[in-house]
Order: C-alpha cells, then structure tokens, then sequence
C-alpha cells in the first residue's frame, strides 16, 4: 500500500513540475500583491511593520485559494478520479496524498519565498519567526479544509466562485490567530497560545477532514 | 455459482427511471454486450457495476458477496475503462501507465515499448498525451489490459475512435481473456461480430 501512496505522490509532483506555469501563477499573484502594498499605502517603516503580517497572511489566502481547484479538478475532468478510486487504497489515504502534493507544489514555495517579503515590509526579527511558525501550522490547514471545498464544488461547471463563498468563513478563525501571534511577538508577548490555537485546529482538520473530501468525491461520482 | 451476479438493479437520474429489475449474471468466459440508445442508462449501469455509484435498489455480488463487503479485493480483479480515459494530458503514455501501474500495484513491463508500439504509438511514447489523437489518447488508456491481470473487464464504449487495425488488436486481447477464464462487459453501439457466444442485454430508453 505505501508503494502506491509515493507512486501516487509522484505522479502529482511530476505534473507539477510538466505545469510549471500554473504553479508559478499564485506565487507571482502574492509577490505582486506584497510588493504593491508599499506602494498603496507609503513607505512608512512603523505602518508596513503594523500592517506587514496581516498583508502576508491575507496574501496567502488568497494566492493559495487561486490553485485550490487544481486539487481535484484535473483527476475528475480526465477520469483519474475514477481510477483511484477503484485502485483498492482507502479513498481518504488518497485525499491526504492529494493534499501533502498540493502543500508542497502550491504553498510551500509561498513560504520559501516570505522571508524576502517580511523584509519588504519592516517584520523585525522575532515577528518573522512567529509568522513563519503560524505560516507553518496554518497553510496545511488550508490545504486540507480546501481540499474539502473543491470536492463539493466538483459537480458543478463553475464553482470557483462558491468556492471561495465556502471557504473564506471558515478560514476566518485561522487568520485572527496567526495574525494576533505574529502581533503579540512585535509586543515581545508570548504567543504560545495562539499557536496551540492553530496547532489544535490544524489537527482536528487531520483527523476529519481527509473523510469529509471522501465522501464528497464518492458523492461528485453518482 | 456465477461469479459476477446482478439483481434487481435499479437506477434514478433527475427523477427519471433509466432502468428497473436489471438482472443478468456472468460465469468464467462471459462476455456481456449492453446495448441501448443514448441516455438509456448504459454508462451509468456500467458506473453501478464497478462501485462508483450506488443503484437505487437491488445489488451486485462478486462471488456471492455483495461488492461493498470488500471493495479492495473486487477492485483487484478489475480494470474499468470508462467514458473518460483517465489518461492525464500533460503527462506521456509512458508516464501515464507507469502511474497507473503504481497506483494499482502491478509491477510495470519492462518492455512497455514494445507493448506501445504493437499499439500503434510508436515514436510517441515519451509526448504528452495533449500532443496525439483522440483515438491515439485512448489507446494509452486501453493499454491497461495488457498490463493488469484481472478477471472482470468493464470496458464503455471501448472501440470509439479506434482505427480498424486496433479494433481488431482489442478484439483478439479481449477473446484471449474469455479463454483465460476472464469475464468482460462492455457497451458499443457497433455491432460486436464475435466469434464465440455474446451474451446481449439491451436497455430500453424511458421517459
């Protein structure tokens, strides 16, 4: 069974890499978005240093919502899909593949690329390294409760629109606290909390969402 | 016993029945031509038939067990080859049968060259997929049947857009299976000339 869950994951990584075009297209979305607010709302150091994690985050939103549907759309679209689903894997081990893929592909070369972005924008030291962390107990989050997203827009011709209308809420709560963490490390507070906050949620989406998406994958099928 | 048995199926579209008390079985060396005008309801019994999709009443048993008692091992013993191909655009023949074979656990070929040129996609192998013919881009999906041994083919509408040269290669692989004890079902709006016996089954469109 592990054979086919890295034969799975290959393939997916390969065929980011055939569509590297694609890929790039949320990575330059949130580099042009960072890189205008100075622009927008001037230069001041303290203003981009009040405003600078709230940027990045909501940037990773909404970049990482713009190659969401690249999760499922493809594999229903050619019949993949299908094949997986007969392939005798359990069809929520396939949905965590899926994500782990599209984690890497998708929002981790966001994450590679925001220590240059939290310079642009005057992050001291200590708030990077809280934006980072939540950074890196928050996106999986978004991957996986994403993944559950396009599974139920899957039916439908053009359900990106309700696709952001679905998600947005419910990402909601994770905005407030990484961005509140990233706050409190400016003030030197500790913000272990909020983190524990992410971490929690993030693992509740583990545990019950890979279910959710399968369920609705068996469901876009009948 | 027969091994694959369909009772009583039962199947609601948007509020249309498209079929009721479909009953057929199988045994080794069966081969089931469904037929029907567009919309009776073929590709969606064939959908039934595999798993994908529940029936409204009525069941498919493998062996005298209802399918969804153990899906994994009645997805061992078959292939589906659906509507869609399953055959990613981006990615070559190659590529893609080698993914396939991983995700279905069988070893690959090592001479899969050799199996795609007797296919007819010589020099093609290592294109992508977006690059070559409709029926080139489905014969990678047909390719399948050579490579997994299974007992029960699903195969909807296997021979469109085929050239006749590969119509007459799928024919032999598919009556080299019946003699191997498998089972095949399939639609086609062609008709099958076979050799040995065709079980027909033909669905009626309702309104």
């Amino acid at each position: 069974m592990t054979a086919k869950l890295t034969g799975l994951l290959r393939r997916d990584l390969a065929l980011a890499y055939r569509q590297k075009a694609e890929l790039m297209q949320p990575l330059i979305f949130f580099l042009i978005v960072i890189s205008l607010f100075p622009l927008g709302v001037g230069p001041g150091p303290q203003t981009l240093q009040k405003i600078g994690p709230g940027v990045i985050w909501v940037a990773v939103l909404l970049s990482s919502l713009l190659g969401m549907e690249r999760l499922f759309r493809d594999d229903f679209n050619d019949g993949w899909l299908e094949q997986m689903m007969l392939s005798g894997l359990p069809l929520s081990l396939v949905v965590l593949i899926k994500v782990a893929a599209h984690w890497l592909t998708c929002i981790l070369p966001l994450l590679l690329v925001s220590p240059l972005l939290a310079l642009f924008l005057n992050l001291t030291p200590p708030m990077y390294q809280a934006l980072l962390l939540s950074l890196l107990l928050g996106t999986p989050l978004l991957s996986l409760v994403g993944a559950t997203g396009v599974a139920l827009t899957l039916g439908l011709q053009r359900g990106g629109v309700l696709l952001s209308l679905l998600l947005l809420p419910l990402l909601v709560p994770l905005l407030i606290f990484a961005t509140s963490a990233v706050d409190a490390a400016a003030l030197q507070l500790s913000y272990n909390g909020q983190l524990a906050i992410i971490g929690a949620l993030f693992l509740l989406a583990l545990a019950l969402t890979p279910l959710a998406t399968a369920h609705a994958l068996r469901v876009s099928q009948n | 016993m027969s091994q694959l048995c369909v009772n009583n199926l039962a199947c609601i579209k948007r509020d249309r029945l498209l079929f009721d008390a479909v009953c057929f079985s199988l045994q080794a060396g069966d081969i089931l031509h469904l037929q029907g005008p567009n919309g009776a309801g073929k590709t969606s019994l064939l959908r039934i038939l595999v798993g994908l999709s529940e029936p409204q009443s009525g069941s498919v048993q493998w062996h005298g067990a209802p399918i969804s008692q153990d899906r994994a091992a009645y997805h061992r013993q078959l292939i589906y080859f659906g509507h869609k191909p399953g055959v990613n655009l981006a990615l070559s023949a190659r590529e893609n049968l080698r993914y396939w074979c991983d995700l279905q656990g069988v070893a690959q070929p090592l001479d899969i060259y050799s199996l795609l040129d007797s296919l007819g996609l010589v020099g093609l192998e290592d294109l992508p997929a977006s690059q070559l013919s409709a029926g080139q881009q489905r014969r990678i999906g047909l390719a399948r049947l050579w490579l997994k041994s299974a007992r029960l083919w699903v195969l909807d509408e296997p021979f469109t857009a085929l050239d006749r040269h590969a119509v007459t290669l799928l024919k032999q692989r598919m009556q080299m299976h019946l003699g191997e004890g498998g089972m095949i079902v399939l639609t086609s709006h062609q008709s099958l000339e076979w050799a040995g016996q065709l079980k027909t089954l033909h669905l009626e469109y309702r309104i």
